[in-house]
């Protein structure tokens, strides 16, 4: 395992004159949360070792915006927006990836209208463009025949029509890609999305992620596969409360790339 | 006195054709009350939606069975109508099938319109059973109350009566039968009534004649009342739904004004506004029915109350309260209510000292929803559920900051630290040394 990762920010870019090819735009859960930040650095690793000149903002990256946005809070969005496309455009970003599809629907749609135009793609679209253009090679690794089923995120899916990005890194895995009843444009929700990852559910009689989690062991699968951190904490907790983490992990797409080339 | 019954016919004719136009009229203006929005754009594409998702059916065959039923219906409806012309000619001009002249395609037509009257006949019973007796649980939801469920019962019994009274129609029509051409199902009812004399037969079937046309008059003016409309609906729904992704969510014009000038050093505070600008701001988001928008409105007259979003909604099936079915169906009940008080009093819309948010829809069930899009992917008519409950969210944000305290305190977050969660911006590229 090589943990030393190379993360130039734009600033370092800037101080020598040069333009990175892209953006990553890491996002509040990449940078914060645990378990997210494990993603992070994973997709990190993969674009080292591809080469691709990147650079995130670091401490000049803040929230996009969504989560106020969809808590009806236009006014804290827009600024957060309009203080974003400031740096950005004065950095002149030209395309942006992300792994939280959050940031990636925000940035692609509703930054535009105020002035913010970038060719804004999710990492798992990113990766298969790098393996496609030969820059990244995947191998099964131990994923080779495992049973994984993917969860699709609702902002990624439904919100922006990606549903193959994922399914085709993980079938490149060698892996027995399982789809659950409910998947793609009939995905259900994690539960976490419209801003409910900040507060506790309304009273009903079921937590949304128990009840997907539910879903997704009908796969019968090894590994439960998620693109989006906040997908991917709510499915953990689905798992937790099922008892089966001992048994089923939920992984990003790109963590299991990483880990299936030991990186 | 041999004209009474063409007179009658067209006294008939005209007062349910004058009602319906009186309605159509009525339902224009009371969705005018909504906010303006420009949807003149993309006219192609626009008209493409339009053939493919309401005049194709293409989102009905998600559910296959049901899907393929409502299609039946739905040509059978369409195909049908050919015969109504014949019927409102004969009734004006006192002819006799008077389309029987153009020969054996004639007989060709009546002969599939019997088969679709037989098949429609079928596929409503199947839906009626469905609704009363397999009691499906998306027709039996708590706001699924006995209006609504009689409602949609009044039209299963309305299409058996249209197409039962067509076929009798046919089976007793003694020159029709002996043409022996179309009557392809008619025949088999024929026999029937064979031990019925002649001069009877023909009042059976001049009655069944009179029945059918009144009560497709009858038809189209309980649409109206009813959550039919979408018959009618569907079309002008489908061609202004959005043409954005379904994550794209409209930046408020208004907020983005206001923040430039706040982000503007050389703006100078004390300006006065410009003279196009409006006195008064307007408000933020929806808190009643004439906030929302004009295609808001139309998408909640154009519900039929189906309720796949609702049994698609991650919220409403783990048991909370949120049904996006009911979001429109409250929304509608608020809608008529201002529009006819609006109506009594020459247009102008009355203070009732009600409102659409908590008189008819809860802070509790626009909480619940989660934004994932999966009411207005379900829905086969392009009705957007999300929109109105994310304007209302807006209205109980900016206007009321009633938003849960846990939100709060992710905004306060976010306004402070650039983050959901209470971590310093600085530390935002920690992760890389970890």
């Amino acid at each position: 395992m090589n943990d030393s990762i190379k993360v130039p920010t734009m600033a370092d870019f800037m101080a020598q004159g040069k333009s990175p090819e892209v953006l990553f735009w890491v996002g509040c859960a990449g940078s914060f949360d645990d378990r997210a930040k494990k993603i992070t650095k994973a997709f990190v690793k993969l674009l080292n070792q591809a080469e691709v000149e990147f650079a995130v903002l670091g401490t000049e990256e803040s929230c996009t915006g969504d989560p106020a946005k969809r808590a009806g809070n236009e006014f804290l969005f827009q600024m957060q927006a309009m203080t974003n496309i400031e740096i950005l455009n004065a950095y002149e970003i030209k395309s942006i990836v992300t792994a939280c599809p959050h940031c990636f629907n925000t940035l692609k749609n509703e930054y535009p209208e105020l002035g913010g135009n970038y060719e804004v793609v999710h990492h798992t679209q990113f990766l298969n463009q790098l393996i496609a253009d030969g820059r990244l090679s995947v191998e099964g690794g131990h994923f080779k025949g495992k049973r994984i089923t993917f969860h699709d995120p609702c902002y990624l899916g439904r919100a922006n029509q990606v549903y193959e990005a994922p399914r085709d890194l993980i079938k490149k895995l060698d892996a027995e890609l399982v789809e659950m009843k409910k998947c793609r444009q009939n995905g259900l929700c994690c539960g976490a999305g419209g801003s409910q990852m900040f507060k506790e559910a309304e009273e009903g009689d079921k937590e949304v992620n128990v009840e997907r989690t539910e879903q997704a062991l009908e796969t019968k699968p090894e590994i439960i596969a998620a693109g989006c951190p906040f997908c991917n904490t709510m499915m953990t907790d689905g798992i937790k409360a099922k008892e089966k983490e001992q048994d089923i992990k939920v992984l990003d797409v790109a963590e299991m790339i990483a880990q299936a080339k030991d990186l | 006195m041999a004209y009474l019954p063409n007179f009658i016919f067209a006294l008939i004719l005209a007062y349910g054709i004058w009602f319906f136009a009186r309605n159509i009229i009525r339902l224009k203006k009371i969705i005018a009350i909504g906010r303006d929005v420009d949807l003149s754009d993309n006219k192609g594409e626009r008209w493409k939606n339009m053939a493919m998702i309401a005049l194709g059916q293409s989102k009905m065959v998600a559910r296959p069975l049901s899907g393929m039923l409502h299609i039946i219906v739905y040509i059978g409806f369409i195909i049908i109508n050919i015969e109504v012309l014949e019927i409102i000619i004969d009734g004006i001009a006192g002819t006799h099938r008077i389309f029987s002249g153009i020969g054996p395609l004639y007989g060709v037509l009546i002969g599939v319109f019997e088969v679709f009257a037989i098949l429609v006949f079928a596929a409503v019973i199947i839906f009626w059973t469905r609704r009363n007796i397999s009691r499906i649980k998306r027709f039996w939801s708590p706001e699924m109350t006995k209006w609504p469920r009689n409602d949609a019962n009044n039209i299963l019994y309305f299409e058996m009566i249209l197409m039962g009274l067509f076929l009798v129609m046919n089976a007793t029509d003694t020159p029709f039968q002996e043409m022996n051409s179309g009557n392809w199902i008619s025949q088999y009812i024929a026999p029937w009534f064979s031990s019925i004399d002649e001069g009877t037969l023909h009042y059976i079937e001049r009655t069944a004649w009179w029945l059918h046309i009144i009560g497709i008059l009858g038809f189209l003016n309980y649409l109206y009342y009813s959550k039919h409309l979408h018959i009618l609906l569907a079309f002008p729904n489908t061609y202004y739904g959005s043409l954005q992704p379904k994550g794209q969510l409209d930046n408020l014009e208004s907020v983005t004004n206001e923040v430039k000038l706040m982000m503007d050093p050389n703006a100078d505070p004390f300006a006065a506004p410009a003279d196009d600008q409006e006195a008064e701001p307007g408000k933020f988001g929806a808190s009643d029915v004439q906030d929302l928008n004009w295609l808001q409105l139309m998408n909640a007259y154009t519900c039929t109350e189906c309720g796949r979003c609702t049994s698609e909604c991650p919220a409403n099936q783990t048991g909370k309260k949120l049904s996006p079915r009911k979001i429109m169906m409250d929304t509608r009940d608020r809608l008529e209510e201002v529009g006819k008080a609006m109506l009594a009093n020459n247009g102008e819309i009355v203070d009732d000292g009600k409102q659409l948010l908590d008189d008819h829809i809860s802070r509790e069930e626009l909480w619940a929803c989660t934004s994932c899009n999966a009411c207005v992917e379900a829905c086969p008519v392009s009705i957007n559920p999300l929109s109105i409950i994310m304007d209302m969210r807006r209205y109980l944000v900016m206007e009321q900051s009633a938003a849960p305290s846990e939100l709060n305190n992710m905004m306060t977050n976010i306004e402070n630290n650039g983050a959901p969660w209470p971590y310093n911006q600085m530390d935002r590229l920690n992760w890389v040394k970890e």
